[in-house]
């Protein structure tokens, strides 16, 4: 047998390099075997077609001044007519607010703003004092959110009717309504469901199941039509508050199932460690599971607020002026009669709704890595 | 109850998982500054003896006194003994969320009401005492298994307990951890804490133990100085079980 004792020791060299620069990167991303080049060719392809259209639809054959439907009609224009952004510029005020009295406006835009302290203050992690800050969130925005936007004569805002209420507006007003319900109800829900008290847990399991299985149209169909059958006679409910309970029920059973994924990850040991140490069993939900279970349902939850966010486009179904709605109604108006008038009116509510959910998105990724980054194992 | 309690009294102990008799007949008494250590095959009760003791499992006959607290099914008995008593598991259970030092305040200021400052400036004398302050502002999950477990016991250490129990500390960690911890156990008994500890690590029993226990299935079948119960063992199960293990 021969014997092997290393002379010299190697040492640490250099990697070979790389096939650098934007060719290296093509070629190992995009052309890397014959089937991902074939994909790459295939995508092209079909972007070197729509890109253009859309393009010219959007922009450079876009109108974007005008003050009737004249202007977006290729026969006037003499031109070639893609969207009519003019429609859009004259609508603005409609889409946004309804028919929100214009000398208040100022209120649902502030109550906008106490949204964005809201969310900024509950989701940018450095901020002072968040435990202040959810308590805002959770309640002292609501009711005032509520007071500015439905009016309090004794503190001299106007009551203003929500029948009024319309547009954007209206379409924040039951997403947000819907998110700030749901989350802790849905919360409470996934706690219902592991309780130790039987009752607890078959009720929170009924209502999830129940609002699970039935789909969002039929209970805002419910709401509307059998609410009042169940309340006394001379009670009436707010049109809109019908639609807005019953999203923010069927919401939240959603939310509960998340969250309920969130709390099957966080060991059992972590709460015997807190109960060991002595610390009651609402405080070991509060500061030691939950914050634990919701960082890993994170991304659930927020995929839930998007689909939330998406599925209040149902509540026009039943008679709610929400923004999907007063774009209907705009487009129907006889003075902007224009063939590319509903093609305008689709992609200004697609690039709307696209741009609130990414930006939900987002901001949810970037929270996600910030957790992340504290805890890297 | 005697002028002196002891500070650990079980008495008649039985405890059943569904029909599982998992403990039977157990009395075990624990003076102060003593230092017990149990044994026994696996699945022989001696996790289920020590949780009884502060109240994480439910016995359902006999009496459990702790420092004189007894332990009844009411919850303010077992809020009254967890706050005597300081426990370290086998998987550490740090909380993953919360840095060391976050991990070893958390109980003082919320259970104990104790300001921030205050619990960090005891937070750290304790990361002193097990030798690891530098790692204060690191999560669990940047730790070695070995500094996890004794920010453990610093986490206990941090309410001041009257007892520590401990469930098989080093049985979750790699050989070369095995001894820093030993070593900080070692200590803590040395500074006259009551300590009821399950282990297999012999060498720790002979050194620090005053009694070991063995336990089979559920029963109490020896207890003894560990001089007698290493040397001359009495009952056949303890003779079988220290040939398979030493
Ligand atoms: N939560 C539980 N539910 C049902 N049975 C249990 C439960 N916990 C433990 N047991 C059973 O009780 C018996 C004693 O378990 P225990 O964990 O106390 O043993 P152990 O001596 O600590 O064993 P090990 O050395 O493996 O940790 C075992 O048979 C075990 O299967
Ligand atoms: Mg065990």
């Amino acid at each position: 047998m021969t014997r092997f004792v290393r002379a010299d020791l190697v040492a640490s060299r250099a990697p070979p390099a790389a096939i650098g620069g934007p060719l290296g990167w093509l070629r190992r991303n995009l052309f890397s075997s014959r089937g991902n080049t074939l994909t790459t060719l295939a995508i092209l392809g079909l972007l070197a077609w729509a890109l253009p259209i859309a393009l010219r639809f959007l922009v450079l054959d876009a109108v974007w001044t005008g003050a009737s439907g004249d202007a977006c009609r290729p026969e006037v224009a003499g031109r070639p007519v893609g969207a009519c952004w003019a429609f859009i510029a004259d609508k603005i005020n409609y889409l946004a607010y309804g028919s929100y009295p214009a000398a208040e406006r100022w209120r649902p835009n502030l109550a906008l703003a106490l949204l964005a302290l809201a969310a900024g203050w509950m989701l940018w992690l450095g901020a002072p004092r968040r435990d202040l800050g959810a308590l805002f969130a959770f309640v002292a925005f609501p009711v005032s959110a509520y007071l500015l936007l439905a009016g309090a004569p004794s503190l001299g805002l106007p009551s203003v009717a929500t029948g009024l209420w319309g547009g954007f507006l209206v379409t924040m007003v039951v997403a947000t309504v819907g998110i700030v319900f749901s989350l802790p109800l849905g919360i409470l829900l996934a706690l219902g469901r592991r309780s130790r008290m039987p009752v607890v847990r078959v009720l929170s399991v009924g209502f999830i199941e129940f609002w699970r299985g039935v789909p969002l149209i039929t209970v805002l169909f419910m709401a509307n039509v059998m609410l009042p059958l169940f309340l006394p006679g001379d009670i009436t409910v707010d049109r809109l508050l019908r639609p807005l309970v019953g999203i923010a029920l069927f919401a939240s059973a959603y939310m509960a199932e998340v969250v309920r994924g969130g709390l099957q990850t966080v060991p059992k040991g972590q709460e015997e460690a807190a109960a060991a140490l002595g610390l009651s069993h609402a405080q070991s939900l509060r500061l030691v599971v939950l914050p634990q279970a919701l960082k890993v349902a994170l991304p659930g939850i927020v995929n839930t607020i998007i689909g939330l966010f998406k599925d209040t486009t149902l509540v026009s179904i039943v008679g709610i002026s929400d923004f999907i709605r007063v774009l209907e109604t705009s487009r129907a108006d006889p003075r902007w009669s224009a063939a590319t008038i509903p093609a305008t009116a689709y992609a200004f509510a697609a690039l709307v709704y696209f741009a609130v959910c990414f930006s939900m998105a987002r901001n949810a990724g970037f929270i996600e890595r910030r957790l992340a980054a504290g805890e890297r194992r | 109850m005697t002028e002196i309690s002891p500070a650990v009294a079980l008495s008649g102990v039985n405890k059943w998982f569904g029909a599982h008799h998992v403990l039977r007949d157990v009395d075990l008494t624990v003076e102060k500054a003593e230092k017990i250590v149990i044994c026994g095959p696996s699945g022989s009760g001696k996790s289920t003896l020590i949780r009884c003791v502060n109240g994480l499992e439910a016995h359902q006959q006999g009496t459990i006194h702790v420092d004189g607290i007894e332990l009844t099914g009411a919850q303010a008995s077992v809020d009254a003994v967890r706050r005597e008593v300081g426990m370290v598991f086998q998987h550490f259970n740090l909380f993953a969320h919360l840095t060391v030092l976050e991990n070893c305040t958390l109980a003082p200021i919320h259970v104990k009401r104790m300001g921030r400052a205050a619990a960090e400036d005891l937070a750290m004398g304790y990361l002193d005492r097990v030798r690891i302050p530098q790692l204060a502002a690191k999560f669990p999950g940047q730790l070695s298994g070995g500094q996890q477990q004794r920010v453990a016991i610093a986490r206990a250490l941090c309410m001041s307990p009257k007892v520590m129990l401990f469930d098989e500390p080093t049985s979750a960690l790699d050989p070369e951890m095995v001894k820093e911890v030993l070593d900080t156990m070692a200590e803590l008994a040395r500074g006259g804490m009551t300590m009821l500890c399950v282990t297999h690590e012999m060498g720790f029993a002979r050194e620090v133990a005053d009694r070991v226990v063995f336990m089979d299935e559920g029963q109490v079948i020896e207890v003894a100085p560990p001089a007698e119960f290493f040397d001359r063992p009495r009952h056949a199960r303890t003779k079988a079980f220290l040939s398979q293990i030493l």
